[in-house]
């Protein structure tokens, strides 16, 4: 069976509000990108397949695949849609290869919240119709606080480790030209960062930008033809820990533990806090970053907090964690990159 | 793309199940694709454990009125604890969701997948369903018009009637035909014995050409496929379907800036399909059709983009009696969606089943009079630019 | 035995739908951007114009305008105008509301494929845009209102917008 390999990635945007382009013109551009990246190929000829990731409501458009293929150069050919994040789609992707049946195949995500008018009301129309929203949640994020708030209570950790998360995703935001929100915080700045819902502080929240990303994977052999430096997808795992919010797991993001374990059984790694060699996190909350690092099994249970600040120097440390700044300080676009769910 | 049709892992379906179909039904959209999702696993004789991953397919959120519908339906999916994905193409999405579920097992992360497919349209879609459907337009340069959903489709059928010549009596009769066959469906909707031409021709007038009866109607349902590899398939059941070809294609956005006359996305994905199956005939390889019939002209389009009929050809097939159940090419011997409603995505899956039974003999009061080995379920969305197409083979 | 044995299901009627209503239109709202090439489309519709993008490498022109060749995957390469001028290609007559209700009168819609001086287009790919069509709905039925010549009715300059609704409807244009 053949190997999956991404060839080539391209993205656009990547700041709070990109009022020239619309979403399609963004995808064109980052699609643009990719092609040359992945060795200047045309995508009327050499991609198999394309898979946009969305949702209905952050687009503003119902069954929204509809304005999938042109900007990617998919029209008439193979496009479908993935309700979901774009590392979702890397994994339909990769079964799509894997299968034999697809050479090339394009991933496309993008978000421009900065068009949506109610968020709020938005994102509350993804609760429970019958059970949770008829509460009327006053705020969204006080779901994310339940959570933090048994993560920091069974695991000890608290607001300085919170802190420590925020300071370290900015600076290293610094390095990346596409970071928004990157910034040198000071030890006191987050105290001054208003409580949203108690413990989360707006900090510890990650701000929104509108950005598209394209990603182009490719089977072993269509991979050596377009690219010198595969990069090579060793595993894949997306798991639903359960639709029912009240059921789930409010301290640890057992979702993540699974879909972590069915990766790591593909790419052959039994002891990930030793073979993985720097990961990227989804900290869309700061309290995420360590919860996921403990989930990927990156640091023992309830010990991500402590690693973190007893190894400041992240570029330093034996398993850097988003290294590259993921989601926080380039902010946080509805859909481009996170992590299985 | 590949040409090597020799794949590692075969895929077959090994069950299927549904709800009824009703313009109202009390369960939740949660509970519709439980009880569909139930009735599939025990007819593999399979329990939830067995899974190994799930495939949803839903089509727009605003129907069931839920943002992110697949997290939503996961638990009623089976999904608990398990690798879930929702796809959509639209209207499409029915069919298509098999298609995703057949790289799930042929790419070997899966053994056993189950397939689902929901859509609940009487609870927040309001004032009406179609209304809803205004969020599916361009938002700057079509939605400003009102639009009313049944617009497009109206143009798409008046184009192919005036290119082809084909006159309204002749598309009624496929509604006919179709809702005479929904009685034979335990799910059905709209089952009518004695509906007649006329009965069409004289129903209300929504937008010139459509009328009433030329529509399928607003539902509440869902359907449920297992797949499985072959060495699985072959412990489960002594007659599994095979998936023998899939094909998918999306036409550009702009559908105002192409002939509407031909549907050129189905015959794309059709010879996707064919082509991974083999088939270089489909007039006189494939055996029974379930073409998509929102519409009761769409599925003469549809047979003509499927290469079913030539350009134009259907409208007289269907008159000679060819498709009928007892014809030399049954077509939605199921009743289809003018028969036995549409869900919309429940409603493609529904006609994949429909295939699956078929071919296994189990269609009953259904069954065709001809014997059957290879048969085909296609389903159309989008801004009438997507086509999703599954060939089926004992 | 027929399949599906014994599909389950409760049927209700309306009035027995217990009552959580959770209705979608309105709750979601959107300030779309226009971005690039419709925000220079909109703005041509309020200078009286229609404008459309054209890709030279394949000879395409679109209306509604993208700043991208759908099918050569590359840059378009600037602007043309199309006239306020066309032939219908299809059209239909609606007695519904987008609501579904009853429309007091019938409203006709169609495809206007539109004329671009220069420039030569087929039944498959043409520059076309969907507006309202001011004729009588009987011009549909009869199918008399297919390849008829009609030309943009525009609004007043000071009642226009920057919309597509800058131009109230197209009429028969004449032989």
């Amino acid at each position: 069976m053949t190997k999956v390999a991404i060839v080539g990635l391209g993205w656009s945007g990547f700041s709070p509000e990109v009022v020239d382009m619309s979403f399609r013109e963004m995808m064109f551009k980052a699609a643009q990108r990719a092609y040359e990246d992945a060795g200047g190929l045309d995508p009327r000829r050499d991609v198999d397949a394309f898979i946009s990731c969305q949702e209905d409501f952050w687009e503003g458009i119902s069954i929204a695949d509809e304005f999938a293929p042109d900007p990617i150069g998919g029209a008439m050919k193979s496009v479908y849609t993935v309700a979901g994040d774009s590392l979702q789609c890397v994994g339909q992707a990769y079964a799509m290869i894997k299968s034999g049946l697809f050479d090339v195949v394009v991933v496309e995500s993008h978000g421009k919240p900065s068009d949506m008018l109610t968020l709020h009301d938005v994102m509350s129309m993804a609760l429970d119709p019958i059970s949770l929203r008829p509460l009327g949640l006053a705020n969204i994020h006080a779901l994310a606080a339940l959570e933090a708030r048994a993560y920091m209570a069974k695991y000890g950790v608290g607001p300085q480790h919170l802190a420590e998360v925020v300071e370290k995703a900015h600076r290293a935001g610094l390095r990346n030209p596409r970071a928004s929100y990157a910034g040198r915080l000071n030890a006191g700045d987050y105290e001054l960062s208003p409580v949203v819902v108690d413990p989360l502080r707006e900090a510890d929240i990650a701000k929104f930008v509108d950005a598209a990303v394209v990603v182009v994977l490719a089977s072993e052999a269509a991979a050596r033809d377009l690219s010198d430096t595969p990069v090579w997808v060793e595993g894949v795992g997306w798991r639903t820990e359960t639709s029912t919010l009240e059921l789930h797991d409010w301290a640890f993001p057992l979702h993540a533990r699974m879909a972590a374990e069915d990766a790591y059984r593909q790419a052959k790694i039994a002891d990930p806090a030793k073979e993985v060699g720097f990961a990227e996190v989804d900290n869309r909350y700061s309290f995420k970053e360590l919860q996921h690092i403990e989930a990927l099994g990156l640091a023992p249970r309830g010990s991500a907090a402590e690693m973190l600040l007893e190894e400041p120097s992240t570029q330093a440390a034996a398993c850097p964690s988003t290294s590259a700044a993921a989601r926080w300080p380039r902010g946080s676009p509805s859909k481009s990159t996170a992590s299985p769910d | 793309m590949s040409r090597n049709i020799n794949f590692k892992h075969r895929v077959a379906v090994v069950g299927a199940g549904m709800t009824l179909f009703r313009r109202r039904l009390l369960e939740t959209p949660q509970e519709l694709a439980w009880l569909a999702a139930k009735q599939a696993l025990e007819e593999a004789g399979l329990a939830l454990k067995d899974i190994d991953c799930v495939v949803i397919g839903s089509a727009p959120d605003a129907f069931d009125g839920v943002h992110m519908k697949g997290e939503y339906l996961a638990d009623g999916a089976g999904g608990w604890h398990k690798p879930v994905v929702r796809v959509y193409v639209g209207g499409a999405t029915g069919v298509f969701t098999p298609i995703a579920g057949w790289w799930h097992v042929a790419s070997g992360l899966c053994r056993k997948a189950l397939v689902v497919a929901e859509e609940k349209m009487s609870h927040a879609a309001k004032p009406h369903p179609q209304y809803v459907f205004r969020y599916i337009w361009d938002p700057i340069v079509e939605k400003p018009l009102n639009p009313n959903l049944i617009w497009i489709f109206a143009m798409e059928m008046h184009r192919y009637m005036y290119k082809c010549g084909v006159k309204k009596e002749d598309i009624a009769l496929v509604s006919v035909k179709n809702k005479r066959n929904a009685c034979g469906h335990p799910s059905a909707q709209l089952c009518d014995p004695n509906i007649t031409v006329d009965d069409v021709l004289k129903s209300e007038v929504l937008v010139w050409p459509v009328q009433r009866l030329d529509v399928s109607p607003v539902s509440d349902g869902a359907a449920a496929l297992v797949l499985a590899d072959e060495a699985e398939a072959r412990r489960i059941t002594d007659t599994p379907v095979w998936i023998k070809g899939i094909g998918f294609t999306l036409d550009t956005t702009h559908w105002t800036n192409r002939d509407l006359a031909y549907p050129e996305y189905v015959r794309r994905a059709a010879e996707m399909a064919y082509r991974m199956a083999g088939i270089d005939n489909p007039r006189k390889q494939i055996d029974v059709a379930e073409p998509y019939d929102p519409f009761d002209y769409k599925e003469l389009h549809h047979m003509e983009g499927l290469g079913l009929a030539k350009k134009c050809e259907a409208p007289i097939l269907t008159r000679e009696g060819v498709t009928q159940r007892d014809g030399d090419l049954p077509i939605n011997p199921s009743g289809g969606l003018l028969g036995v409603g549409n869900p919309i995505a429940a409603a493609g899956l529904m006609k994949v089943a429909e295939i699956f039974w078929q071919l296994r003999g189990e269609a009953g009061a259904r069954q065709v009079k001809k014997p059957v080995y290879t048969g085909l379920a296609q389903a159309w969305g989008d801004l009438m630019q997507a086509g999703t197409v599954i060939v089926l083979g004992i | 035995m027929t399949k599906p044995v014994n599909p389950r299901g409760t049927p209700i009627k309306e009035a027995e739908a217990v009552g959580i209503e959770f209705p979608v239109v309105g709750k979601a709202r959107y300030n779309y951007t226009t971005g690039e090439a419709l925000g220079v489309f909109l703005a041509g519709l309020k200078q009286g114009r229609i404008l459309g993008t054209v890709c030279k490498r394949c000879g395409r022109v679109f209306v509604p305008p993208r700043m991208y060749c759908s099918y050569c995957f590359r840059p378009v390469d600037g602007w043309v105008e199309a006239r306020d001028e066309g032939v219908v290609v299809t059209a239909v007559a609606s007695y519904i509301e987008a609501t579904r209700a009853r429309a007091e009168k019938a409203r006709v819609v169609g495809v206007i494929k539109l004329e671009v001086p220069g420039y030569k287009f087929d039944d498959h790919f043409f520059p076309g845009i969907m507006h309202y069509i001011c004729v009588d709905d009987e011009a549909v039925k009869s199918m008399g209102i297919f390849g008829m010549r009609v030309r943009a009715r525009w609004r007043p300059v000071e009642q226009r917008v920057g919309s597509i609704t800058d131009i109230e409807c197209f009429e028969p244009a004449g032989p």
